[in-house]
């Protein structure tokens, strides 16, 4: 609690006792009970009095203050002044839960991202100091200690050790890293001491744009939280005016019809409707519910810039996902090893992985890495290329070596047409790797993209969360992109498209779709950024810190695992829910109040627990938003 | 040009009305107020001086809400 809250609530305890004391003790004279009862009045609500009245002297004449002064003032002047104390008494409890509660909830949502690093290592004269990231230059060279936060992004300049991202990305699947490599900020350090040279100042790094974005994604407001502050601005002056009424025309009435006025009566009824009417529940549940679910998605690792999104997220009805980097890895690797006759599995790849042991074209080393994970490679270190001579390129079609003194061919179609050695074409997609050992072919490889292991979950979990429509659309050629759309379940597939043809079929999509179907495009960021822009939403995969999927993209997946767009979509779609839940709620409560209310059904006590209550109920319904 | 600053305010209507009173004064183009975050992101008019500005979005915010605090 802060000081501010801690005085709040003194001042509640005091005022409640000296209140109940009031109650037990009988008093006769009326004097001496007015004196009395005012000073655990003046004692809780002193401030609100001085608010109201400052409010009608700016021309801000109708809020919550004004409401709660003008209903208890009017209580005292009713002669009720233990309902006068306690309407004011539990609108301050009901204050001080509602700022403990954002208070928390605000704490929590810090704790998640639990990003920001304290200080740097810093070596100076053979000493280490520590200093604020904020006043560490670019270029500085910065000591990670095993369990400390790499505090700037920067290059490996000495060292070995695992780097735990899970703070980033929400998974902890550790991450090796060695001279030369790219780090972070935001990662703990697990294993070793790294010397690190940073390549940007700390206001530049990834952490601090991160934590940039969440905090600033409250600023973009969504449609709920805009038509709440509308609402606000005319249901209090309403309702003030609604109140008057109902304390002056019934019984005017009543004395033109002849009746006694009973002016009491109307009076205490329209006081109570404007305790009842204190527009709080509402107005502090929704931002408080769209942070939480920000929140929670960024402990996932999924980064929302704004309210407004999270709630257009919930309407996505079609998905357009870029196919390489998204739903493929985008790197090579061995997708099928298929001998021939006479030769094993080991052998062939064996025989390829050797021959390509000297050169560094993706597809060899997507080769020799494939060999070296396999079982016939095991405890072996690596490719021992004393036992390869005679290697002689032959551009474009491959390569042909001498290895454990056989002649081995390693190339595509055209290297075995030259060599005039008859061999077998592939049914599946991908680029064909030819082996030959001692002149007779052993096989093929097939190197493919290798899709994401989620991928298809993705596409699953989508079709779940109520999707209509995923399209995949890619420059790749149409049977790799048939092939890929087969597998992972996809609707529509449009291949071989050039960038500019991929914002032409976004643009297609939006023309047809219904006008609160929203359309989400889902790429890698760098190369999409147009088609990112131009779609209702758009979601980049965050390859851990690019900047310029970080810039284009509305949602950020920082660990590029497309299933967490469903996951997005999941916290998205509890957090509307939430948030109409509290709407429907807070209203149905008040209006059904002031309908009673205003025909005498409901006392000023209920009014007070009606107002409180929503309001409690309302804060902890949205504080669930947070957990996932 | 836009700035941010740190405020301190307590309820959330509060927080709405000081984004009205600051929207309201001269020299601001565009006013947010995050209750949440407990910050202000104002948006200010081309040549506005910002010091001269934010003096008077400070007064009109506490005209509305007294107990609101704007860090600068």
């Amino acid at each position: 609690m802060t000081r501010k809250q801690k005085k709040v609530l003194i001042r509640i305890c005091v005022s409640a006792i000296l209140a109940v004391l009031f109650c037990v003790i009988p008093i006769s004279s009326p004097y001496l009970r007015f004196g009395l009862y005012l000073i655990p009045y003046l004692i809780i609500g002193y401030d609100i009095l001085r608010k109201a009245v400052l409010g009608i002297f700016h021309g801000e004449v109708f809020d919550e203050n004004f409401l709660m002064a003008l209903a208890t003032v009017g209580a005292f002047v009713l002669g009720e002044y233990i309902e006068g104390t306690a309407v004011m008494l539990f609108y301050q409890v009901g204050e001080l839960f509602q700022s403990y509660a954002v208070g928390k909830s605000r704490k929590n949502i810090t704790d998640l991202m639990d990003i920001r690093p304290d200080f740097a290592n810093v070596e100076q004269d053979g000493k280490v100091i520590q200093m604020d990231p904020d006043e560490v230059p670019a270029g500085t060279v910065i000591l990670v200690k095993p369990g400390e936060k790499i505090p700037i992004d920067g290059v490996v300049a000495e060292g070995n050790s695992t780097l735990n991202t899970s703070a980033l990305t929400g998974e902890s699947l550790p991450r090796e890293v060695t001279e030369g490599d790219d780090v972070i900020s935001g990662c703990v350090n697990m294993s070793g001491v790294l010397r690190v040279r940073t390549t940007k100042e700390f206001g530049e790094s990834t952490v601090s744009k991160i934590l940039d974005l969440v905090e600033n994604s409250s600023m973009k407001k969504s449609r709920s939280e805009n038509f709440i502050t509308r609402f606000a601005k005319y249901y209090t002056p309403f309702v003030c005016f609604g109140a008057l009424a109902l304390a002056v025309l019934p019984p005017i009435l009543r004395m033109i019809m002849g009746h006694p006025a009973n002016w009491q009566v109307w009076v205490t009824r329209a006081l109570t409707t404007l305790v009842i009417s204190c527009p709080c529940a509402l107005v502090i549940s929704i931002p408080l519910s769209f942070f939480g679910g920000i929140g929670g998605a960024s402990a996932k690792g999924i980064l929302v810039k704004g309210s407004n999104y999270l709630e257009a997220l919930s309407q996505a009805k079609y998905v357009v996902c870029d196919k390489t980097g998204t739903l493929t890895k985008g790197v090579f690797e061995v997708a099928q090893i298929q001998p021939s006759k006479g030769f094993s599995k080991e052998e062939l790849l064996e025989a390829a992985a050797y021959a390509e042991s000297y050169s560094d074209h993706p597809i060899s080393k997507s080769i020799k890495r494939a060999y070296l994970t396999s079982d016939a490679a095991a405890g072996v270190g690596e490719i021992d290329s004393s036992v390869v001579s005679c290697v002689e390129e032959v551009g474009g079609c491959g390569v042909l070596a001498s290895v454990n003194k056989k002649t081995v061919a390693v190339g595509n179609a055209k290297l075995m047409r030259k060599l005039n050695i008859p061999f077998e074409m592939p049914k599946q997609t991908g680029t064909q790797v030819h082996v030959t050992i001692g002149g007779k072919y052993a096989g093929y490889i097939l190197i493919s993209d290798v899709i994401k292991p989620n991928a298809k979950e993705a596409v699953t979990g989508l079709k779940e969360a109520g999707v209509r429509q995923v399209i995949m659309l890619t420059g790749d050629s149409k049977e790799v992109a048939d092939a890929v759309a087969a597998e992972l379940g996809v609707d529509v597939v449009k291949s071989e498209l050039l960038p500019a043809d991929k914002v032409a079929e976004v643009e297609k999509l939006l023309e047809t779709k219904g006008p609160k179907e929203k359309l989400v495009f889902v790429g890698d960021g760098i190369n999409d950024a147009p088609v990112l822009s131009r779609a209702d939403l758009g979601i980049a995969m965050g390859a851990l810190g690019s900047d310029a999927a970080i810039e284009a993209a509305d949602i950020v997946l920082m660990d590029d695992d497309p299933a967490k767009i469903a996951t997005a979509m999941k916290i998205s779609g509890k957090t509307l829910r939430i948030v109409h839940q509290n709407i429907v709620f807070a209203l149905v409560v008040k209006f059904a109040c002031l309908g009673l209310g205003a025909i005498g059904f409901v006392s000023m006590w209920w009014a007070i627990f009606a107002d409180v209550g929503v309001m409690i109920l309302a804060v902890l319904n949205a504080t669930r938003t947070l957990k996932n | 040009m836009k700035k941010k600053y740190k405020i301190e305010v307590d309820c959330a209507a509060c927080a709405n009305k000081m984004e009205e009173a600051a929207k309201k004064t001269a020299g601001v183009k565009d006013a947010v107020v995050s209750f949440m975050a407990q910050k202000m992101e104002i948006t200010f008019e081309e040549g506005a001086d910002i010091s001269a500005v934010m003096k008077n979005v400070a007064k009109a915010c506490k005209k509305v809400e007294p107990d609101c605090e704007i860090f600068q």
